[in-house]
């Protein structure tokens, strides 16, 4: 049996009248608003943005007011003597835990949560557009995304302004930079994290809508986050290094060298950016594929993790092919007269502090004419590639005065090129970590330093 | 009158992979009317919703709704609204903000969408300020359909709207879909409940295992059953199945009476029979006190129709 027909039943079949043929377009803007409603209405959402606009700054106030500093994290021991080192200490957190979470939250969750609230074809009915859809659940998260890392920025860098002060900052190479420079290297430090944070935010929606419901699908962000960081500490080439998105969450740090460590940065912002275009078509595609009138659906499916993981499996791996033919960037990056000339750079710019501490007479790099002379300790160890084996003796002449002065290293070197040197004295140059001053004890900037290894410069310099 | 069509289907067909969930379905809806979409889980029912919603487009097929073909695109034209598989609804958003939201959508203030009215329309008015994840299953589904009137549709499209609506709930759902149809908007309704259908509905299709068994208006669908079981109750029960198993074209169904009820009696017959069975038992002095259709004639005839379907009949 079949149903009844038109001519059946005299019903009369009538064509388009003008309101129906006229479908309306929801405009982009307005399914924008919507889900940022949405999105802002959520209790958890609320907190966190609460929790990045006041949380950092008191964090850098209260560190500011201890004793102990935090010295393992860059720039943390100058958490004391400026107030720009706190959003760079912050920023070191934020590009390890805080800004994989935060995009686990927001981007991880925008598409999930229309699955967890059987809320799809509701929406699809209003917009009549999935297209739209997506384009706007992206940017509403992105929106939200960047309202918390703007609030991380403010909130640190007021923290550490009102709480500190306004004072030069050292550089990782042991220059000063005016409390200007400072602030424009803290700013452009925090808007270049932005490349693998988007990166993370487009895996984050490619989790979404790849893995609907499942909790896999909001950790994903952080997951692979764990995994760039794991890699990082891993022995490996420093192509494939630099062409792993989360790179620029460590490349920011050659900012603050002089010159500038422009190279693996912008890699590392390219990479961000490249993995964040091609994880969100991933997920457009995926998205538009969908069937939104299965009820069981639950995400695609492990053939759409598939499609989704092998571009971006693909992109990292045409990546480091591209840097190491393009640099010729081979093994660790981290070599003997790179280390040498790195040691000897910082301690250069740092004896000229530790000189206007003292009140002593200045001298300038040129006249100290510093070099270094650094091992793995053992000539059957090669003096190449990470490890806290390095040991420097730094060398440097001082005006009118014949006799070489001479100061031992201890250098702990990671992977990623960045190093801390710890001072073995003579106990007169940096065997202790304050010194007298005219006005008193202050920390000894030659006792410990931190510095940096650029990854893909040349060897001989 | 002749009726303009809003929903004309012709050889809908629909799979998931293997699954086909629809195998040549024709649907005619006029505008001004209900029509009631009924069958057992797995019948098709929502997957035909989601086509007229734009939620998915058919394989095969041609389907116009109000007046315009559907292609390929994932989409319903105008003056479609509705809801598939429960009402959509933010939680964390009142029942005001939620249909707010929706007419910012539609680029309409809440007060130019007449918010107000139609959360008065569907009796919400008193819990428009609570968080909508408080709401009851009754709540929502009127917090469902309250979002599909702001769009005042001229397709209308609900599956199960009734669920979890409490008798007064019902009646004041079933109160606006009735005056929707009567302003001349088509609604395509789902339910498994054969009261509400025939209740609401001026046709109804059947489908099983998604093809139709059925369509047409429920009168029409309970004279295709034949036989009915009723249940007698009477002053003699013992006199009263003496009489049933001597009258011609009535069987006695044992067993099929509750447990606590010894006084009924269970009888399978067409109409004529179970009249001349009422005759006899007044002609024999046999009070008759209750005479009633175990299920109803409608919901007899649907479980014939699926069950024909479903065995290959």
């Amino acid at each position: 049996m079949t149903a009844t027909t038109a001519e059946d039943t005299g019903l009369e079949e009538s064509g388009p009248d003008e309101e129906t043929a006229a479908a309306p377009v929801v405009p982009v803007t307005r399914v924008y608003r919507f889900e940022l409603v949405k999105l802002v209405s959520q209790w958890r959402i609320r907190l966190l943005v609460l929790a990045c606009w006041t949380a950092p700054g008191l964090f850098v106030a209260a560190v500011g007011q201890q004793s102990t500093l935090p010295v393992d994290t860059l720039f943390g021991r100058w958490m004391h003597a400026t107030g720009w080192a706190g959003p760079l200490v912050v920023l070191s957190f934020a590009g390890t835990w805080a800004l994989p979470l935060l995009t686990s939250v927001v981007a991880g969750d925008v598409f999930a949560s229309e699955d967890r609230l059987g809320t799809w074809r509701h929406l699809l009915v209003a917009v009549r557009s999935p297209r739209r859809v997506f384009a706007a659940k992206a940017l509403a998260g992105l929106t939200v995304l960047l309202l918390l890392v703007a609030g991380l920025v403010a909130s640190s860098t007021a923290g550490g302004v009102l709480a500190i002060g306004d004072q030069p900052l050292v550089g990782l190479d042991g220059h000063s930079l005016t409390p200007a420079e400072a602030a424009g290297g803290v700013l452009l430090a925090w808007v270049c994290v932005l490349a693998p944070t988007l990166a993370l935010a487009a895996v984050g929606l490619l989790g979404s809508v790849t893995l609907g419901r499942s909790p896999m699908g909001l950790l994903l962000p952080a997951i692979v986050a764990l995994g760039m960081q794991l890699a990082q500490m891993m022995p490996v080439p420093v192509a494939v290094r630099l062409a792993l998105p989360g790179y620029a969450f460590i490349a920011w740090n050659g900012l603050f060298t002089s010159p500038v460590q422009l190279g693996p940065l912008l890699i590392g912002i390219a990479a961000g950016l490249l993995w964040a275009l091609t994880a969100t078509v991933s997920a457009y595609l995926l998205f538009m594929r969908r069937d939104f009138t299965d009820t069981a659906h639950d995400g695609p499916g492990r053939g759409a993790v598939t499609a989704g993981v092998l571009p971006l499996v693909a992109l990292a791996a045409a990546t480091a092919v591209a840097v190491g033919a393009t640099t010729g960037a081979t093994g660790s990056g981290i070599e003997q007269d790179k280390v040498q000339r790195a040691a000897a750079t910082a301690f250069a710019h740092l004896y000229r502090l530790q000189t206007r501490q003292l009140g002593r007479p200045a001298v300038t790099e040129a006249q100290l004419r510093v070099t270094a002379d650094c091992d793995k300790g053992s000539v059957r160890v090669a003096a190449e590639g990470p490890g806290n084996d390095w040991r420097c003796v730094v060398s440097w002449h001082l005006p009118g005065v014949d006799a070489v002065g001479t100061a031992v290293y201890q250098l702990d070197i990671g992977p990623d090129g960045r190093f801390m040197a710890d001072g073995d004295g003579p106990k007169e140059v940096n065997g202790y970590f304050l010194v007298r001053t005219p006005a008193g004890d202050a920390p000894n900037p030659l006792w410990q330093f931190d510095g940096d290894v650029d990854l893909l410069a040349t060897s001989k310099g | 009158m002749d009726r303009p069509l809003a929903v004309r289907a012709r050889g809908i067909t629909k799979c998931f992979g293997d699954v086909v969930a629809l195998d040549g379905v024709d649907l005619e809806v006029a505008r001004g009317r209900i029509h009631g979409l009924v069958g057992p889980n797995g019948a098709g029912k929502t997957t035909l919703l989601g086509l007229l919603l734009g939620l998915a487009v058919a394989d095969e097929g041609r389907l116009d709704i109000l007046g315009v073909p559907i292609g390929r695109a994932l989409t319903a034209p105008a003056g479609v609204a509705g809801f598939v598989d429960g009402p959509g609804l933010y939680p964390s958003l009142t029942a005001r903000q939620n249909l707010a939201a929706l007419a910012a959508l539609g680029g309409r203030s809440a007060r130019e969408a007449g918010v107000d009215d139609v959360l008065h329309e569907v009796g919400l008015t008193d819990v428009a300020d609570d968080p909508a994840r408080g709401y009851s299953l009754g709540m929502r589904q009127r917090l469902g359909l309250a979002a599909a009137l702001l769009t005042e549709p001229r397709l209308l499209v609900l599956d199960e709207p009734s669920n979890g609506l409490d008798p007064a709930g019902k009646r004041q759902v079933h109160g606006v879909l009735g005056r929707l149809a009567a302003n001349g908007t088509a609604v395509v309704l789902s339910s498994h409940r054969m009261d509400d259908l025939q209740a609401l509905c001026s046709e109804v299709t059947v489908l099983a295992t998604g093809r139709v068994a059925f369509s047409g208006p429920p009168p029409k669908l309970a004279a295709e059953n034949g036989e009915l079981d009723y249940r007698l109750i009477t002053s003699d029960p013992e006199a009263a199945r003496a009489l049933a198993l001597g009258t011609a074209g009535v069987r006695v169904v044992d067993g099929a009476a509750p447990r606590h009820d010894d006084a009924a009696l269970v009888v399978r017959a067409h109409v004529p029979a179970v009249d001349e069975l009422v005759v006899r038992l007044v002609g024999a002095g046999v009070a008759l006190r209750e005479l009633a259709p175990v299920v109803s004639p409608l919901e007899a005839a649907f479980l014939a129709l699926t069950e024909q379907k479903e065995t290959g009949g």
